[in-house]
């Protein structure tokens, strides 16, 4: 049996709950290939490079590889159900100049001044709402779980509102997501069973997922409603208009991403501030400290930890190596974040962190979209937890984990309470 | 005691009680006050302006201010930290005497410092003949009071106004007059707008989208006099060409000039080109000997920079202001070992018609153009300068996020052109000369200016008045 490198052990789902030691090993070499052919980076300095690089796609029809890891040993490359399904491209997944259309017609609909400066704080009230509402629930109770309770009901009542998407409808592509999800797999265990097993489930969930955003597209078409899907649907940007396809798979990224992370983030802040309650009780004496305390949660624990459908087009030099053409490139947001050459003291938590531009959206031209939003939800939610929830007190810890490496978050986060103030 | 714990000492004991006076209320000063602060300074600090208001952002003033979105005295500067400093606004410093250690003021006050910074940046240069430009609707914009001013006038609205020059606060406010439907003729001396700062290939780019806009542009023409109205009021603009264009406000953007003058026979490298430096912010004096007391931040600095050749560069930027204010913050309470250099990539944006423009780098350092990334038929573009083989600087039109890659590039002494990306060429890729103009056409303004980058042809050269 060849020994693992450093990234395969990170990926193993046993190593889930703390990746970090695996990061620190693999930072050794900035940008380190792996078995497969993919090449991982995961120091700061040469993820921004690369992310400013215009020799690298993150078109994955550009990429001759599969960009999901295959396992050592004999067996089938594995596909990404994703991928296999959705044959349109996303912002997510196209270059320039497509991407930049794309994302410059999609832009005025959700936050782009100054078009609709105030779309994303105008929010502010009604995720306070859903957040008051939520706390609001767990008067009485002395155990909740703030995944279940907390975490994931708030961004899906935002991103169903957002983008027009009914909310009775969540149970459907929540499962979605979670079979699609389950499947996703990085590492070593790609190749085993299970994995495959789910693979099936997969690719029949996002198909339905395709068909569901179809459906209400089309829904929209007819008859106009509120949210950002129906004015893509309905209204001409100077440019046009997205095609079907391309929106579809637009909005399919749009409900996935504008929940996923968030629900981890979210999940993760409340989980390290239960870990450091020197910090919970600093945030609650000065709850102004949300906001740099936000930043640092993202930085800490970052809710995408890598991403990889990045391929270099032409051969790129970069901290001694040589990236060949065609080969697929991950970037490990979550180890650069931790990458003690740009952050001081990077494992430790600093709410008054102040030189802390964390690679937790991303940079360059696939910077987040949702990040405005995305900020507002945890900004309120936990700092409300933070000032209403007496005496929390995690359960188990580490957590139990999800399966997928990417959007690495607890699958439940148990907290025993005292009760929940007003 | 030894000497090192004697030095150790002192820096320690000016630290806590020193005397420090920055004169200059912007924003340089501003974040070199908080910078002293925050390295520990806890002596007494003097901030001296001219203005009588606390410092303020400016970038704003030719774009929101003027269109109406932001009143002028909405701009005032967020404070990092509290500074703890005696301030002086709205008097002037008008002499330094470097043998006592005094800043002179206005009021005739003498303000005595044990370290300066002089951080008085530039102002607008105003039209030459003071009658023409005394008459009202003609403007400069560079101040709060400026702008308020302007705004109030093109809310009226005028008939038509008449920029002269198309420099990017011209290009600014000619844009801001079109967005609010206020017909504009914009009159330039070189061959395109942005000429200056971007060269001529990008000029024509900048030409075609005022006209698209519906800007009257003149290039190649001066104005030779401001007519007005009996009342006062200017009404007309004549032209080299003998034309002649009616316009009831009259913008003169004709750059800007160093507030240098109160240091007339301070002894101090001080002139037309700024207050020559080193690259730590430390004055040098006329000897080109740096000094001990007095440092430089901001637009009125010019020190030498590493990546060009060490020429001395004054950056009027944003950032220029702010990093190079830390940096020579830090030097003033500071020792050797511990100076730091102020190496900054010089970088800018402008905002004009619809479009953003961002550079980094020096492009009329570079000779050569060629277009990287993006269309210019669809104005997004990048595109990067070069000189000898080598990147020195580049632009981009609404492709600002690829300006970091162009940065490392420019650090690294990167190849020029540089390697093309994997997607969005542009139809032709082929460098092309960037036509800047000449960068040794004389000012009007006699100086002194060092040429040569070796310390073995370092010579200087005298610029004689044209009349």
């Amino acid at each position: 049996m060849v020994e693992e490198t450093p990234w395969q052990q990170a990926l193993r789902y046993a190593n889930r709950a703390n990746p970090y030691p695996f990061y620190e090993e693999l930072r050794k070499t900035p940008v380190a290939r792996q078995p497969d052919g993919t090449y991982v980076v995961s120091t700061y300095r040469e993820i921004v490079a690369l992310l400013h690089d215009p020799r690298v796609s993150s078109d994955p029809r550009k990429c001759p590889v599969p960009a999901v890891a295959r396992a050592e040993g004999p067996g089938e490359p594995v596909a990404e159900p994703i991928r296999e399904v959705l044959t349109e491209p996303n912002i997510i997944t196209c270059d320039p100049p497509e991407h930049d259309r794309d994302r410059r017609m999609m832009m005025p609909h959700f936050a782009g001044p100054p078009h609709e400066p105030h779309l994303i704080s105008d929010l502010e009230p009604d995720i306070r709402r859903i957040v008051d509402g939520l706390l609001d629930e767990m008067k009485g109770k002395t155990r909740i779980d703030a995944v279940d309770d907390f975490a994931y009901p708030l961004p899906v009542r935002v991103i169903c509102k957002v983008l027009g998407v009914p909310l009775e409808d969540e149970p459907r592509f929540h499962h979605w997501i979670e079979t699609a999800l389950d499947a996703l797999d990085f590492g070593p265990e790609a190749a085993s069973e299970e994995i495959r097993r789910r693979q099936a489930g997969a690719r029949q969930a996002v198909r339905e997922f395709g068909q569901f955003a179809a459906d209400l597209l089309d829904r929209y078409a007819d008859q106009p409603g509120p949210g950002m899907l129906s004015a893509l649907v309905n209204e001409d940007g100077p440019e046009g208009r997205m095609s079907k396809g391309v929106l579809a798979s637009n909005a399919l990224l749009l409900i996935f991403a504008g929940h996923e992370t968030t629900v981890n983030l979210i999940a993760h802040s409340v989980l390290t501030l239960l870990r450091h309650p020197d910090a919970l009780e600093k945030l609650r004496r000065r709850p102004e400290l949300i906001v740099p305390g936000v930043e640092e949660l993202l930085r800490f624990e970052s809710s995408v930890q890598f991403w990889h459908t990045r391929s270099a087009l032409e051969d790129i030099d970069i901290a001694g190596t040589t990236i060949p053409k065609g080969a697929p490139i991950f970037l490990a947001y979550g180890s650069a974040n931790r990458d003690p050459e740009r952050f001081t003291d990077p494992d430790a938590l600093d709410l008054e962190r102040r030189d802390n531009q964390h690679l937790g959206f991303s940079q360059g031209i696939h910077f987040c979209f949702g990040a405005p939003l995305a900020r507002l939800e945890v900004q309120v939610a936990v700092g409300e937890f933070a000032r209403r929830v007496e005496n929390p007190r995690l359960v188990e810890d580490p957590p139990p984990y999800r399966h997928n490496q990417i959007f690495r978050g607890p699958r439940h986060v148990l907290v025993d309470i005292d009760g929940i103030r007003d | 005691m030894t000497l090192r714990a004697t030095v150790a000492e002192l820096v320690r004991e000016f630290r806590a009680s020193g005397r420090i006076v920055i004169v200059g209320a912007s924003l340089a000063g501003l974040r070199a006050a908080e910078t002293l602060r925050d390295e520990g300074f806890t002596g007494s600090l003097t901030i001296i302006g001219d203005e009588p208001y606390e410092p303020y952002d400016r970038p704003p003033l030719s774009k929101q201010v003027l269109k109406g979105w932001v009143p002028a005295d909405h701009t005032k500067l967020p404070r990092m930290r509290e500074v703890d400093a005696d301030w002086r606004l709205g008097v002037a410093a008008t002499g330094l005497d470097r043998a006592t250690k005094q800043v002179r003021l206005a009021n005739g006050e003498l303000i005595p410092y044990d370290r300066l910074l002089i951080a008085t940046g530039t102002r607008a240069r105003q039209w030459p003949n003071p009658a023409e430009a005394a008459l009202h609707g003609v403007h400069t914009i560079r101040s709060r009071d400026d702008a308020a001013q302007l705004q109030k006038e093109l809310a009226e609205p005028p008939s038509r106004v008449l920029v002269i020059g198309a420099g990017f606060i011209g290009s600014e406010v000619a844009s801001v007059c079109r967005e609010l439907g206020i017909p504009v003729t914009v009159v330039e001396r070189g061959a395109a707008p942005l000429v200056g700062a971007l060269g001529g290939v990008i000029g024509e780019i900048a030409a075609q989208l005022q006209r698209d806009h519906g800007v009257d542009l003149r290039c190649g023409l001066g104005v030779s006099s401001l007519e007005g109205d009996p009342g006062g009021h200017v009404r007309r603009a004549h032209l080299s060409d003998g034309s002649a264009v009616d316009a009831d406000v009259v913008v003169a953007s004709l750059g800007s000039i160093r507030n240098v003058e109160w240091l007339e026979g301070s002894g101090l490298a001080a002139g037309f080109w700024g207050v020559g430096c080193d690259a730590g912010g430390r004055a040098f004096d006329i000897n080109g000997v740096v000094t001990d007391s007095v440092y430089v931040a901001g637009d009125v600095a010019r020190a030498p920079h590493v990546l060009y050749e060490y020429q001395f560069l004054a950056m009027e930027h944003w950032d220029n202001a702010v990093l190079g204010a830390e940096t020579a913050a830090h030097n003033m309470v500071n020792l050797e070992p511990h100076y730091r250099p102020h190496l900054l990539l010089p970088g800018f944006w402008s905002g004009q018609f619809g479009v953003n423009i961002k550079s980094v780098g020096v492009p009329p350092f570079g000779d050569e153009i060629a277009f990287t990334q993006g269309s210019v038929a669809e104005r997004r573009f990048a595109a990067a300068y070069g000189r000898r083989g080598r990147i020195v600087a580049a632009v981009t039109f609404d492709h600002g996020k690829w300006l970091e890659y162009y940065g490392k590039l420019i650090e690294q002494s990167g190849p020029f052109p540089p390697p093309p990306p994997g997607w969005d060429q542009p139809p032709d890729m082929k460098p092309m000369p960037a036509e800047f103009p000449d960068p040794r056409v004389p000012t009007a303004i006699p100086d002194v200016v060092l040429t040569g980058h070796a310390p073995s042809e370092r010579t200087a050269e005298f610029r004689p008045r044209r009349h």
